[in-house]
């Protein structure tokens, strides 16, 4: 499985990320700088944690019309599996590939904890390795993490199987409507969720439930 | 041309920040206010002159760009 991670300005789990892929993989992904024009050859590509941008006018906004996201569209759309954390799946809801938004912590705070997580779907290229009803634990690490749509689009999303994570009831971190911490678009190949899977796939950080994401990945893409 | 361009959320779209203002704007003894709404203001200069040209431009900038309509929405301002 050949993957690249994005680098945008102020991006800070792409090494993380990279880790995490090379070690669940044993192959290191392209990093690619956010102005270029062209991902490489890839089967799976990251769009990282971070601060893209400094923030500047809404989270993930400048980074959502970036270079390299033109190109990654253009690719997503036939098929190639793109996988965006915090930051990332701010960049995606701005760019316009997942549907809602994400909107400031209910509780105003930044939120850095390990959080309950239910896993709703494994018919999926990310979690094919997870089962239903799974309790797993992932850190998030947000303030601006709180996912917001209208109605109409969140029973969309529920009946067509695309939460694909949930926070545990009453772990809710940030008053994501539904406890909704992961969403699918509708092919099924983009996914952004709020929680950092990049941080537990090493026993010594804590837990693992975060490989067998990277690991259905491999198993899917392979 | 300058232009003004006001972006608010939409109603019925929870604002933990403008609850957080209401909240400190009691606690300084200012009771009698009621539901507070937050937003941002972006002021543009435009090289344009034609008013309905320069809104239909600006439209389009803020639906790209300076809102994101899933949860705001926007006003246009126009001074000379």
């Amino acid at each position: 499985m050949k993957s690249a991670v994005v680098v945008f300005p102020a991006s800070n789990c792409d090494r993380d990320a990279a880790v995490a892929i090379e070690q669940t993989t044993g192959k290191k992904p392209a990093m690619v700088w956010h102005a270029d024009t062209e991902l490489p050859d890839v089967d799976f590509v990251v769009l990282p944690g971070g601060f893209a941008h400094g923030d500047y006018l809404r989270c993930g906004a400048m980074a959502a019309h970036s270079a390299i996201m033109r190109d990654i569209k253009a690719k997503a759309e036939k098929g190639l599996a793109v996988l965006g954390i915090c930051n990332g799946f701010q960049v995606l809801t701005e760019a316009g590939m997942l549907p809602g938004a994400l909107m400031r912590n209910a509780g105003l705070k930044f939120v850095c904890r390990a959080v309950g997580i239910e896993v709703q779907e494994s018919q999926s290229v990310f979690s094919r390795k997870y089962e239903n009803g799974q309790q797993i634990s992932f850190p998030v690490a947000n303030g601006i993490g709180n996912y917001f749509a209208d109605e109409e689009t969140l029973d969309r999303l529920e009946g067509e199987g695309r939460v694909v994570f949930r926070y545990a009831e009453g772990d809710n971190p940030n008053g994501s409507v539904r406890n909704i911490a992961g969403i699918l678009n509708e092919k099924r190949n983009v996914l952004g969720l709020m929680p950092h899977p990049e941080r537990v796939c090493d026993p010594l950080l804590g837990g693992t439930d975060g490989r067998i994401l990277f690991e259905s990945l491999f198993e899917s893409l392979s | 041309m300058k232009a003004r361009v006001f972006i608010t959320l939409k109603n019925g779209v929870l604002d933990p920040q403008g609850k957080a203002i209401g909240h400190a704007l009691n606690n300084l003894g200012f009771h009698a206010v009621g539901e507070v709404r937050q937003g941002k203001l972006i002021d543009l200069e435009l090289a344009e002159r034609d008013e309905a040209k320069a809104r239909a431009r600006l439209k389009d900038m803020c639906e790209k760009l300076l809102a994101n309509t899933v949860i705001e929405k926007y006003e246009i301002e126009f001074s000379p």
